[in-house]
């Protein structure tokens, strides 16, 4: 027998020569070559079939920001392929590693509308990091190197990788060592030597400095280095919403989330300050508002991977391109330490003072449950126990989610930011629960968007995934949507009052556990006993419908006009 | 305002589709495109005009896709510009000696004549072409084809004072890299 194989073969070769361990799709007819060949390496691939290719995307989503590995996900051409476009969008706004693999229609059909036969590297074109419609089967192993090899380094993203029939079936002698032929692509890790000086310097010099930290701090590791820098400096640290978790809540110099929904003392201190480093953040308009407003005061220090978002946003004065956690390093080590006590406790006395305007963190006087209750009580069982992943969906529930929970360790917080991908959190928990099978990963999302993707329960059940549990905050509404419409549009509640299921039945009827929780009282029994149940669960919070999330900055406006309490301040 | 920007580009299927799509993405115009391979066998050279002022931005952006290898925004630097245009004009023998005087002034090739009409080929800048086509529009200009845009940044003179290391050598005759930050 000679070494020739099918490109298919070759595809899952190329597959578990990047070191990939499990795929999340749905076969389909162009892609049935791959699917033939699979069985062949269950041992090595495992293959996980999902109820729906925005799932099997998600699912491979959630394995890589728990793992910090590439995600790989593989679905049919056509409308396989279509229902991949929203996890490679959700991919490319949130800078996650995923390589999608698809079937394309036989090369000789290419661009006659045959059956099933969409132009998916030319829809995604302007959603991912790179594609390659392989028609080959020679090139796959290059492609499929490259691709991994992309989709990883440098700033991370999605790699499309759409392979014709007939590649797949055709059969050849694999090369494995080729080189890759990337000439346009090599990514600056290593921030320049004067910039980071001079940021030194900025930051030396600074009366009232603050470090803001996205979500690059995570993908580089570098929560560690962040937090030697901070506390040499004693420069206090904003983390954002993807940034969550790269520098520990309960640490003295943690500030909270800026931006639409950020403390009013973070905002504030944001407009007060002198200097901002942002290092692996991207000025997102939910975290700075009206741009031309932000930091009116401050010397600009931004540290990023993609050259291309320095100065997108906001005017910046020390550009550092690099990653993060070595870029932090270098200015750990350039940085004269100073004494910034006063600098802190004018934050926390601004703080204080608004502290009990703050009555958005805590429970209002009522009986009924809020959705306060199960944040608070999640937070002090989650403390205790340790061991899990936390995944929100989109809408106020992942607004309360971040406010409220303390995050101390790097990817325990896991949401859709950048797209805001509704329907993102029941199977990105589900890649998250194979990728850590030893932890408890813990979604907590709202009834609007569970309704999007609930089918993945099933694909727990047949994988026999017992550690995922659903905390749905089930407020019969498009919950976020209604707020927006009760303070900017007279409560017009157009298109958000919402039904569902009884959840804890249909949570029964995929063959889990189901719970649900009416009564303040039975919060901490209820999370309690998910967490020791075998098995997954959903509990359906039956919450206060009209609670909202404040502080709020209507969009478009300065984050120095919060409103707390429905009026602006 | 027009801005230029010039782009060393993979020779991929695709490639072309994406740094272009750039410019849609932000409702730029392309007011004029030229691509041809480069002194790279295998890297095309873009050059792309747009109606839009402020395209620092999209430079970066282009710089991000994997197939470009380098991009540089010549709008404000010294360029020479060239294009060439082709161009059927109706040409009776009333108003050929006109014609044919008109193209000795613009340097510009009579490439081919009817008995109605000459084909003229000019190369030049883009606004000389301009004002040429201006010119002979009134004799009846039935049909104009141009290429679009090239330029390159101007050699750089400086004195010879000191031999310069192969380096500096290649970073005095190198576009300034907008991206260098
Ligand atoms: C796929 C998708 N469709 C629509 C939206 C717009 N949207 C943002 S938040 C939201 C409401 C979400 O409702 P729910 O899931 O019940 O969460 P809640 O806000 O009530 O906590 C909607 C519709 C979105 N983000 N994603
Ligand atoms: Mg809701």
């Amino acid at each position: 027998m000679s070494d020739r194989r099918t490109g298919a073969q070759i595809m899952c070769e190329a597959l578990i020569r990047e070191n990939v361990e499990v795929l999340f799709g749905i076969p389909g007819g162009a892609i049935m070559p791959f699917y033939h060949a699979l069985p062949e390496y269950a041992s090595q691939l495992r293959h996980v079939l999902c109820r729906h290719e925005q799932g099997a995307g998600h699912a491979a989503e959630g394995y890589a920001r728990v793992s910090g590995r590439v995600g790989a996900c593989v679905a049919t051409s056509g409308p396989g392929a279509t229902n991949l476009v929203t996890p490679i969008a959700d991919a490319w706004m949130d800078s996650t590693p995923l390589v999608a693999v698809t079937g394309q229609v036989g090369s000789a059909l290419l661009g006659t509308d045959a059956f099933q036969e969409t132009d998916i590297t030319g829809i995604t074109l302007p959603i991912t990091k790179h594609s390659y419609l392989v028609t080959d089967p020679n090139e796959l192993p290059r492609v499929f190197r490259e691709a991994f090899h992309i989709a990883s380094t440098g700033r991370k993203g999605p790699v499309l990788i759409d392979v014709t029939k007939d590649a797949q079936q055709a059969r050849t002698v694999p090369v494995w060592d080729v080189p890759m032929d990337l000439p346009g692509y090599r990514p600056t890790y290593e921030g320049n030597a004067r910039q980071v000086r001079e940021a030194a310097r900025l930051l030396a010099e600074a009366e009232h400095p603050l470090i803001m930290a996205g979500s690059g701090v995570i993908w580089s590791g570098g929560g560690e280095a962040l937090r030697a820098l901070a506390e040499r400096t004693g420069i206090p640290v904003i983390t954002t919403l993807q940034g969550k978790g790269a520098f520990p809540d309960d640490h003295p110099l943690a500030l909270g989330m800026p931006g639409m929904h950020g403390w009013v003392h973070v905002n504030r201190a944001i407009q007060a300050c002198d200097v901002l480093l942002n290092v692996g953040g991207r000025f997102d308009d939910r975290v700075t508002g009206k741009a031309s407003t932000f930091a009116p005061h401050a010397k600009i220090i931004h540290v990023d991977i993609d050259p291309s978002e320095i100065g997108k946003i906001v005017r910046v004065d020390v550009p550092i391109v690099g990653d993060a956690r070595r870029v932090l390093e270098a200015l750990t080590e350039a940085v004269e330490p100073r004494d910034r006590s006063s600098w802190l406790a004018e934050i926390r006395e601004m703080q204080e003072q608004h502290e009990h305007r703050q009555s958005y963190r805590k429970r209002p006087e009522s009986s009924a449950l809020m959705p306060h209750d199960v944040y608070e009580a999640f937070d002090r069982i989650a403390r205790e126990r340790g061991g899990y992943r936390v995944i929100t969906d989109v809408g106020q529930h992942q607004m309360w989610a971040a406010q409220l929970i303390e995050w101390r360790d790097p990817g325990t917080h896991i949401t859709s930011g950048g797209a805001g991908t509704m329907g993102f959190s029941v199977p990105a928990a589900l890649g998250a629960a194979i990728a850590c099978p030893d932890e408890t990963i813990w979604v907590i999302c709202g009834d609007g968007g569970f309704q999007m993707t609930n089918q993945e329960l099933a694909t727990m059940r047949q994988e026999g995934i017992r550690n995922v549990k659903i905390a749905i905050i089930d407020n019969g509404y498009l919950g976020m949507v209604r707020q927006w419409q009760e303070l900017f549009e007279q409560r017009r509640y157009s298109g958000t009052p919402l039904t569902g299921p009884d959840f804890a039945l249909l949570a029964e009827a995929y063959g889990h556990r189901g719970m649900r929780v009416t009564d303040p009282a039975e919060v901490a029994g209820a999370i309690t006993a998910a967490w020791d149940h075998d098995g997954c669960v959903v509990i359906d919070f039956q919450v206060e419908r009209e609670a909202n999330v404040f502080p709020i900055v209507p969009q478009g406006r300065s984050i120095g006009e919060m409103m707390t309490e429905g009026v602006a301040e | 305002m027009r801005s230029t920007i010039a782009a060393l580009i993979q020779d991929h299927p695709g490639a072309l589709n994406r740094a272009v799509s750039l410019f849609r993405r932000r409702g730029f115009n392309i007011h004029s495109i030229a691509v041809g391979p480069s002194e790279t066998p295998g890297i095309a050279r873009m050059t792309v005009v747009v109606d839009a002022e402020h395209v620092e931005q999209v430079a970066k952006q282009l710089y991000r896709l994997i197939d470009v290898i380098k991009v540089c925004d010549l709008t404000d630097e010294r360029t020479l510009q060239r294009e060439t245009a082709l161009l059927k004009v109706h040409a009776p023998s009333a108003s050929r000696a006109d014609i044919v005087a008109l193209c000795t002034i613009f340097h510009a090739r009579i490439l081919d004549a009817g008995s109605h009409s000459l084909v003229i080929e000019l190369t030049t800048t883009p606004a000389t072409l301009d004002r040429f086509t201006d010119l002979v529009r009134p004799f009846g200009l039935k049909e104009v084809a141009r290429t679009g845009q090239i330029a390159m940044v101007c050699p750089v003179h400086r004195e010879r004072t000191a031999t310069l290391t192969a380096a500096e050598e290649s970073e005095l005759d190198f576009e300034p890299n907008p991206l260098a930050v």
